[in-house]
Formats: structure tokens, sequence, C-alpha cells
């Protein structure tokens, strides 16, 4: 590849919850590649050495602040196998999975409604001044009264699961802390169909405008890659727990069923000198290649099926579009999120009345280990916790690869794409600001720029020749 | 039988003996002076000062005065409340007390002075210290960082162990707890049923391996402040 000249942004000049896009061009002025700076915090791995293991799922929540739950229950698994408590009660693995769902229904119903739908429902050109949640509001109020009680409906299962909407502490080394008992689970019960509904209208706006808007979207930000994710053993979808499965572009098996205790020996992270977030490959393939999304499209292509119904149905539709092949569409993500929308309410309706979120034992616990691996399926995709613990109890050393660090290089990849057919000479328009934008939005990366409520996500796009020299610089929000 | 000695807090009359304190005649009588150091079964000892009052106008700590026939004891004041506060503030800052994180939360009798004095924001700057945490017993934690030196965990050590494990060591502001062992508290022979193990009123001594074991809601202060089994006459009375 012919790198042209690598500029370096320093730390100094990196703007708090801004977005930061490097598009880098050749000789010829033609787009080479994008590079989406993202802050993250690396300070974890060190900040939590020493600490007790068992503080870990409540410690690291407060950490990576977007989907907290999600590392608290990814924490919880690496510490069960350090109790040598993974073979959790009925009960346990039910109420985390309820605490699981309640959270993927809340973030997706939150990523649908307040993110993306304004650029859905108005377009990606239309006036940023209408293209926001207040803008969706005030057009379509029957629908952002149902996000926001979508959203609640998640965070309060979150509650009386996890004990807080927000950084609860519901799940502990070998189990979880509490049951639900017949009074919280009759009043999320009393609203279940209500929210199904809603659940199912939400994943018919997204399949409808997908369909009716394919030409343009197809093309939009996207590119042939490889996906992974957690199935379960039979190969459904399974967003708590499963064995790890890659696929190609074309669908063809590069791993199956693997065990992701061993996910070292199938899975390696590429440092780059311009970036503080790594770049995880697939090892057999090499970093060049070897890259992947995850995510809900990542999942809708690697599950053979779904094993619930109505999520079924829709999954069905889905792979039509692409004649059974995985779908390698951007703007596809949007779709897939809403059907895992449909999933999580099918499973929170089915757990709510197994007997077994009332069970009393808790909590198991076995032979010590001294390492431990949690992996699940978040919002965003498939979340690494792996740990280390001394004999004292104390963690030595931690590595994390989140969601969004597994989607880095298929984010700089979607901009690319997106800059390569809508930039125009070398000025950065404001059409081309959108467009960059909800490709980001898509992936749905955790990062505070991206998740911005209200109206456009604060964003600086730099345009680089290839002799470092800046071409254009915009920024806004 | 002790004799009686009658004295008034905040105007109300208390039926106290001789030789009690001003705080265990109030408990008996269920009224809630703050307090910290201070702990049922364990000698006075007088050092965090959440316990001031007025005796006679003149600021004492409940902990340490005995009561005194016809003292005017003043206790629930707005005056007494900001001093009060300002020490829990203190506490706070020379401490690395990151209560979101800590498995003491909602246990914890700093944290829940401070919900009970009303305290937002820290009036002084954090210090930051740097302390260190002792996993080396395999069944008790001993983590500094949370420490409020309130001598707790010595005294229960010996006055209810007959054991000798902790002790202060260092002066002004680098005094801190020690154990007694080089090799930290895994060389003693501190047990994890001692009373010592259960003494802290913070999450610097505590039991391994129990962590969040209670959820969130069934705490000891999730529904109820501190010092309201006190003033509802349940109390184990100090
Ligand atoms: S370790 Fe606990 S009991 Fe001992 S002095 Fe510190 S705060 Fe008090
Ligand atoms: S309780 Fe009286 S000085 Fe601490």
């Amino acid at each position: 590849m012919s790198v042209a000249k690598r500029i370096v942004i320093e730390p100094v000049t990196r703007v708090e919850g801004h977005g930061k896009v490097v598009i880098l061009l050749d000789e010829n002025k033609k787009v080479i590649s994008a590079r989406l700076h993202i802050v993250e915090f690396r300070g974890f791995e060190r900040f939590i050495q020493g600490r007790p293991f068992w503080e870990v799922p409540v410690l690291v929540q407060r950490l990576c602040g977007i989907c907290p739950v999600s590392h608290h229950l990814a924490a919880a698994k690496a510490m069960d196998r350090i109790v040598g408590g993974e073979n959790l009660t009925p009960t346990a693995e039910k109420i985390r999975r309820l605490m699981h769902y309640g959270q993927m229904y809340q973030s997706h119903a939150l990523h649908f409604f307040h993110l993306a739908s304004p650029d859905l429902l108005f377009g990606f050109d239309a006036d940023v001044a209408i293209r926001n949640v207040i803008g969706v509001a005030g057009k379509y109020p029957a629908l952002a009264v149902q996000a926001v009680l979508m959203r609640k409906y998640g965070q309060e299962i979150i509650k009386a699961t996890a004990g807080k909407k927000i950084h609860g502490t519901g799940a502990i080394p070998g189990g979880v802390n509490k049951n639900l008992s017949i009074a919280e689970r009759d009043v999320f019960l009393r609203d279940a169909d209500q929210q199904m509904t809603w659940a199912q209208s939400a994943v018919k706006i997204a399949k409808d405008y997908t369909v009716a808007n394919l030409a343009k979207l197809a093309p939009f930000g996207s590119f042939d890659s490889n996906h992974l994710s957690l199935v379960r053993a039979d190969g459904a979808m399974d967003l708590y727990h499963g064995n790890l499965r890659a696929i190609d572009a074309e669908g063809k098996v590069i791993f199956d069923q693997v065990d992701y205790q061993s996910y070292v020996d199938f899975i390696a992270e590429e440092v780059r000198d311009w970036s503080y977030m790594k770049f995880p490959f697939i090892r057999s393939i090499g970093p060049e290649k070897g890259w992947y999304r995850v995510g809900p499209l990542a999942r809708l292509n690697t599950a053979k099926f779904i094993d619930t119904p109505l999520a079924e149905a829709a999954r069905k539709e889905f792979i039509a579009v692409t004649s059974g092949k995985p779908n390698n569409l951007t703007m596809a993500y949007h779709w897939a999120r809403m059907i895992e929308l449909v999933h999580a309410m099918e499973k929170i309706h089915a757990l709510l009345n197994d007997k077994d979120l009332q069970g009393t034992d808790l909590v198991v616990k076995g032979e010590r280990r001294e390492v431990g691996i949690g992996l699940l399926e978040a919002p965003r995709g498939t979340l690494f916790h792996h740990y280390k613990v001394d004999k004292n109890d104390q963690v030595v050393s931690a590595n994390l690869i989140v969601s969004t660090t597994n989607n880095n290089e298929p984010m700089n990849r979607a901009v690319a794409k997106v800059a390569q057919d809508h930039l125009q000479g070398v000025e950065i328009t404001e059409g081309l600001l959108n467009h960059v934008e909800v490709a980001i939005r898509a992936y749905d990366p955790c990062l505070s720029c991206a998740t911005h409520a209200l109206g456009q996500m604060p964003m600086e796009l730099t345009l680089v020749d290839y002799q470092g020299q800046i071409l254009d610089r915009k920024s806004r929000g | 039988m002790s004799a009686k000695v009658a004295f008034t807090i905040d105007g109300k009359t208390v039926q106290g003996e001789q030789g009690q304190t001003i705080l265990q005649a109030a408990a008996l009588a269920s009224i809630y002076i703050p307090h910290l150091c201070a702990m049922k079964g364990l000698s006075p000892w007088g050092s965090c000062r959440v316990c001031t009052v007025l005796v006679n106008g003149r600021p004492q700590a409940a902990c340490t005065t005995p009561v005194a026939e016809g003292a005017v004891v003043e206790n629930d004041t707005a005056e007494l409340k900001d001093l009060r506060s300002s020490l829990v503030e203190m506490l706070f800052v020379e401490g690395n007390h990151y209560c979101m994180f800590c498995e003491k939360s909602g246990n914890c009798e700093l944290q829940a002075m401070a919900y009970r004095l009303g305290i937002l924001a820290m009036r002084h700057p954090y210090m930051f210290p740097v302390r260190t945490l002792d996993a080396s017993h395999p069944d008790v934690m001993v983590e500094l960082n949370r420490c409020i030196l309130c001598a707790r965990c010595i005294r229960a050590s010996q006055e209810l162990d007959g054991k000798h494990v902790f002790d202060f060591v260092g002066r002004g502001s680098h005094r801190h707890i020690g154990v007694n062992a080089a090799t930290g508290a895994g060389g003693t022979n501190l047990k994890v049923t001692d009373k010592a193990a259960e003494a802290c009123p913070v999450g610097s001594i505590v039991k391994k391996r129990v962590g969040f074991a209670v959820p969130i809601g069934q705490r000891l202060y999730d529904s109820k402040p501190i010092g309201s089994a006190i003033e509802s006459g349940r109390a184990a009375k100090g």
C-alpha cells in the first residue's frame, strides 16, 4: 500500500467529546484511507492492578461508562472462572440474562430513536436543525413517547436485577446477589405485550426504510468484511454466552465453536502508532485482511438462526435481501439492531414467565483459578474481559477488547468509503460531514461524541495530502 | 447500682448514671449523637471529634466526657452540624474514598454519616494520599486507602480478642495502621472470626470474597439513616 505521509495528532489537540477524523489523500487527490481518532481511557488496565477480584465487576463499569451493564456482566463472567463458579445456578444465569436483555433493549431503543432515527426519518442531508431527536419528537410525537417508555422499561429491568439503573452490583463472582420477586416481575409482565408491539413496529420502520432505500444505502460506507460473534452450540444467536464463530464476507466459516477461554490463539491485536485504540484481527488471516466486524450486523450474519419466533421471522426477511449471503452493508446495522431489539424483548418475556427467577440458590463456587476470561455480546458487539488474579486475590493484569475496538478498522473503512464517494475536490462540505457522521453512527460506537443525544455529532474533519499538508479542516458541535 | 445523674440534652431531661459518658446516656435515652470512633463494647477513644457537643457552652467529645449533674448539653444545633460536617469532610479528603466501587457502600458508617449530615461537596481539597492495600491474609483484606484512623481495630484486637494485631505507626500526617508482622496481615495471628475483623466502620478491614453479596436495597443504611436505631430505641446502646 502506498501510504502517504503520516500525521500525528498530539494528545493536547484532542477535543473532549469530539470525533476526530483525518482523511488521507494520495498524489492524485484520491482518498487512500481514513483515520478515526478515538480517545479511549487506556489507564484502566493499570488502575485495576492490585484490586481484589470481587470488586472488578463493579469497578469496571465506572471506567468505561457507556454500557456499564455489559462490562459488569463480562467482568462477572471472568470472575466466575476465578472462583470456579462458571456453571451458574439456573436462577443466577437467568437473572443475569434478564439484566443483559434489559440492557440490550434499552441501548438499542436509545440508539435507534435518539441517534439514528433522525437520519432515517428526515434523510442524511436534511438540515441539522430538524435532523435531531427534538425534530423527531415534533413530527412523530407518538414515536418519541414510545422511545422514552421502551428505554425506561429496559432500565427498570436493570434496576430490578442489578439494584440500580446504572452502576449496579447484581452480578457477583459465581452468581448474583438477588432474585426477582413476584411483585417486581408482575410490573414487567403487565407491560410486556405493549413493549412487544412497540419493538415490532420499530423493526418495521427499520426494514421498510432499508428496503425502500436499498439502492442508495447499499453502497453507503459499505465494504466486504469478516464477521465475528459468540453463537450458541447449535449456532443460534446468543447474546449472553456461547462460543466464537467467525465467517468471511461470503459466509465461509473461518472458525466455529471456539471456546473463548482460548481466544488469544485466534484473535490478536495490532498497535498502530497513530491511534490509542488497538486493531484486533484474526490470527490465521493476519492484520491486513483479518479484521472483522462485530455488533448487530455481524451477529445477524454469524447466527444460523434466532431461537425466538418473531425475531427469527424478521431475520428471514433480513437475509432474503442478500439471498442468504452475509450482509455487508453498513446501513443494515440499524435493521439488524432492531431485529435484536425484538429478540431481546421476546427473551425478556419468556424469562419473566420462568419460575427460576424466584429461585434462592444464587451463588456457586468451585476450583479456584488464576485466569478468568469473560466474553459476551454487548449492544455494540463482542466484549472481551481477561484477567489474571494472584493467590492473594489481587488482579495482576487485565486486558479488555471493547466492542468499539473490535469495530475500529471497520469504522475507518466506512468513513474512507464515504469520503471516496462523496468528497469533491479538496473541500470539506457540510454534506461530507453529514455523511461521515451517519456512517460512524451506524456502528453505534461507544464514544461520547457519537452518543450525543441532541443534534449533530461534535466532530472535526481534516483533509491531509500525501505530503502531510492540511488541505482543509472543518469542525462543528 | 450507680448514682443517678440528671442533665439535659437540647432541653430534654436525661437520666444518666455516674460513670457513663454523655454518648452512652444519650443513647439509652434514644438520643443520637453522631459518632465514628466510639463503638459499643470498646473503651472510649475520642479521636474523631464527630461526637462534639456543647457542655455548658464548651465543646467536648460526648464519647469521653462523663455525665454530670445539671449539665446543659447542646447536640442538635446548626452550628454543631456544620462543625461535624467539616470534620467528616476532612476524613473524606484525607483518604481515598471511592464509594462508587467500594464494597462497604451502603454499610459504611462514614458514608452514612455524610448522608445524614447532608454533605454534598467537600469544602477542603482532596489530598489523594498514597496508601497501601494488604491482601496477604487469606481471609481478611486491609485496604488502608479507606482508613479513617478511628483505632477501633486496635482496640477490638486488644480488648476483645486479647491480641495485638493492629497499632498505629508513624507520626502526624504519616500516621497509619500497621500490623504486627513484617510480612503483612497474613503474618499475624488475626483470624477472620476475630472481633477486630468486624470493627472497622469503613471498608478498610473487610472479609475477603464477600464483596457485593448484599444487594442494593438490603444494606444497613439503604432505607434508614445512621442513628435511626438509637433514635427508635432499638439500639444497641453505645
Ligand atoms: S482500619 Fe478501620 S477500624 Fe482500623 S483505624 Fe482504620 S478505619 Fe478504624
Ligand atoms: S466518637 Fe467521640 S471522638 Fe470519635
